[in-house]
């Protein structure tokens, strides 16, 4: 049984459809790898995953509980074995970073203090952050928060593992790095792992599958050679980066040529 | 004709939106209140809920104190000129005292409040939705209105009703400082006025609608942090929001408790 399951999930605002109708299932201890553009949906679906929007239609099942459609304390259950690292790392400025890692174990566990410092301790070590434990978020590097946000969702040691756009705004360096802190945690941990982003190289170092969102829908979904391989126009646009022809869009060029006959006549 | 009654439609239906909200919110803050609570609730949150504290009361007493000060001797002084005219210059020591504790000590302390924590407030929780902090809270199964309302909310009920009377305290002696200088009152004479003319249920009154007004000003201030959406400039559109609806919602409410009052209670 998947880990994760979506089905026929349809998602809309101001009916304006942004996830059409998507299916998808996510094994246990696989790393799957949401790629696609700006505005493409990603970020959307992985808001569905964690249960922070309703859908206008479908399922969302996480360990076979639907949490598109459970009770407010079967959502916060479910929530407890997914860790969750924002985009913009989303840390808690007002604490430091290991009162942010230690938010949750004191929150939802009963370990002594000093198991807790231990634990926070060793999952800031996981992340190279060992000796950044007094700093405040603002005193930390963007590549240093994102990791943080990683020990943070470490904390509760979940069974999933929801990274978005862990390498965007990051040096090629710095990305690398963390693109091999996830293979780690992956090896290390077993955990399943969902990463949301569109920088290629990352996807093709972290991912056992990829499934590449368009406009809306699933465009491919399978293996990084499969998707490599992959013949789909839209596919090896974005794997060989060709921009769309604006330009010489047919809407386009009528658009100009009706503007400037209309200059023409003013004139 | 029909665009103005669709207007106006739109905006009662808005505002009903806006009181619904508030109301909903509030019921929810008052279920999440134990947790803040010391000893029964959260250690934690009841950490929380003491910085608040010191945020909203103790780092607002010269604010308030200096306020009261100023409105006692602009009170007395032109309570004075009146009555000076017709020899009842004393009166000034019931109008002093009646006004501070009845009407000014809590409505100056809640202005002051929602101008110094109301803002912070909106601030502060409209930060954390553009920065995804009010997600991550979520994802990590935690309550943003358990987690962030309920210590602010705990706070204010507190340190609102202790700063009015500190108010009315400040308020009073500077009426007995210009007692003195005017008519050379002795203070022990003009304490012994002020307890004569001060009834108990004056002291109540005055006190019922600090609870109201510290509920006012922390429901609608998170309320407009909670609904802040897109980036920083509408960060500063609902702090400003947070200051002048809760003022206006003060005043409005401080007119309905007088007439209450002065209706229901046998003078």
């Amino acid at each position: 049984m998947p880990i994760i399951s979506i089905r026929d999930l349809v998602v809309e605002y101001d009916g304006h459809r942004v996830l059409d109708n998507l299916s998808l299932d996510i094994e246990h201890g696989e790393t799957m790898v949401l790629l696609g553009g700006s505005g493409s949906g990603k970020s959307t679906l992985l808001r569905q995953i964690l249960g922070l929007e309703r859908p206008k239609s479908g399922s969302v099942f996480v360990k076979g509980i639907d949490i598109a459609h459970c009770s407010a304390a079967e959502l916060k259950k479910v929530r407890r074995s997914i860790g969750v690292a924002f985009q913009s790392a989303a840390l808690f400025n007002s604490l430091s970073v290991e009162d942010n890692v230690a938010l949750t174990l004191r929150e939802h566990t009963r370990l002594a203090p000093s198991i807790i410092e231990l634990m926070v301790w060793m999952k800031l070590a996981v992340v190279g952050l060992a000796d950044f434990g007094k700093f405040h978020p603002q005193e930390l590097s963007g590549g240093m928060k994102k990791r943080a946000a990683v020990a943070r969702a470490l904390a509760l040691s979940p069974e999933i593992l929801v990274l978005d756009e862990p390498s965007a705004g990051l040096d090629p360096i710095v990305a690398a790095e963390l693109d091999e802190l996830i293979v780690l945690l992956k090896d290390v941990f077993q955990v399943t792992v969902i990463v949301v982003t569109h920088e290629m190289p990352s996807a093709f170092r972290i991912a056992d599958r990829i499934a590449m969102l368009y406009k809306g829908r699933f465009r491919s979904v399978g293996s990084k050679d499969e998707i490599k391989a992959s013949q789909d126009p839209r596919v090896r646009q974005f794997l060989d980066r060709i921009p769309d022809k604006i330009a010489q869009t047919p809407a386009v060029t009528a658009y100009l040529e009706k503007y400037l006959q209309a200059q023409e006549a003013q004139a | 004709m029909a665009n103005v009654l669709e207007d106006v439609g739109r905006s009662t239906i808005d505002h009903l939106d806006y009181v619904g909200s508030v109301n909903i919110q509030w019921w929810a803050t008052l279920r999440a209140m134990r947790s803040a609570l010391p000893f029964v609730g959260n250690r934690y949150r009841w950490r929380a809920s003491v910085r608040q504290m010191l945020q909203i009361g103790v780092d607002a007493l010269p604010m308030v104190s200096l306020m009261a000060i100023c409105t006692g001797f602009i009170l007395a002084m032109q309570g004075a000129s009146e009555l000076r005219r017709f020899g009842a210059i004393h009166y000034v020591i019931d109008l002093v005292a009646a006004g501070f504790t009845r009407e000014l000590g809590p409505l100056l302390t809640a202005i002051a409040v929602s101008g110094r924590s109301g803002s912070a407030f909106a601030a502060e929780i409209g930060t954390m939705k553009v920065t995804e902090e009010l997600d991550s809270l979520r994802v990590m199964a935690l309550e943003p209105i358990e987690f962030i309302l309920a210590p602010k909310y705990l706070a204010a009920l507190i340190t609102v009703p202790c700063l009015s009377i500190l108010s009315n305290v400040c308020g009073i002696s500077a009426g007995g400082l210009f007692m003195f200088f005017s008519t050379h009152l002795s203070p022990a004479l003009y304490l012994r006025d002020v307890l004569e003319s001060i009834q108990l249920r004056d002291v109540i009154t005055g006190l019922i609608k600090s609870v109201a007004f510290a509920t006012i000003i922390a429901q609608v201030s998170c309320l407009e942090g909670f609904r802040v959406r897109g980036g920083p400039d509408s960060v500063g559109r609902s702090t400003t929001s947070a200051v002048v609806t809760s003022t206006f919602l003060v005043i409005v409410a401080d007119a309905v408790f007088t007439a209450i009052f002065y209706f229901t209670v046998k003078h």
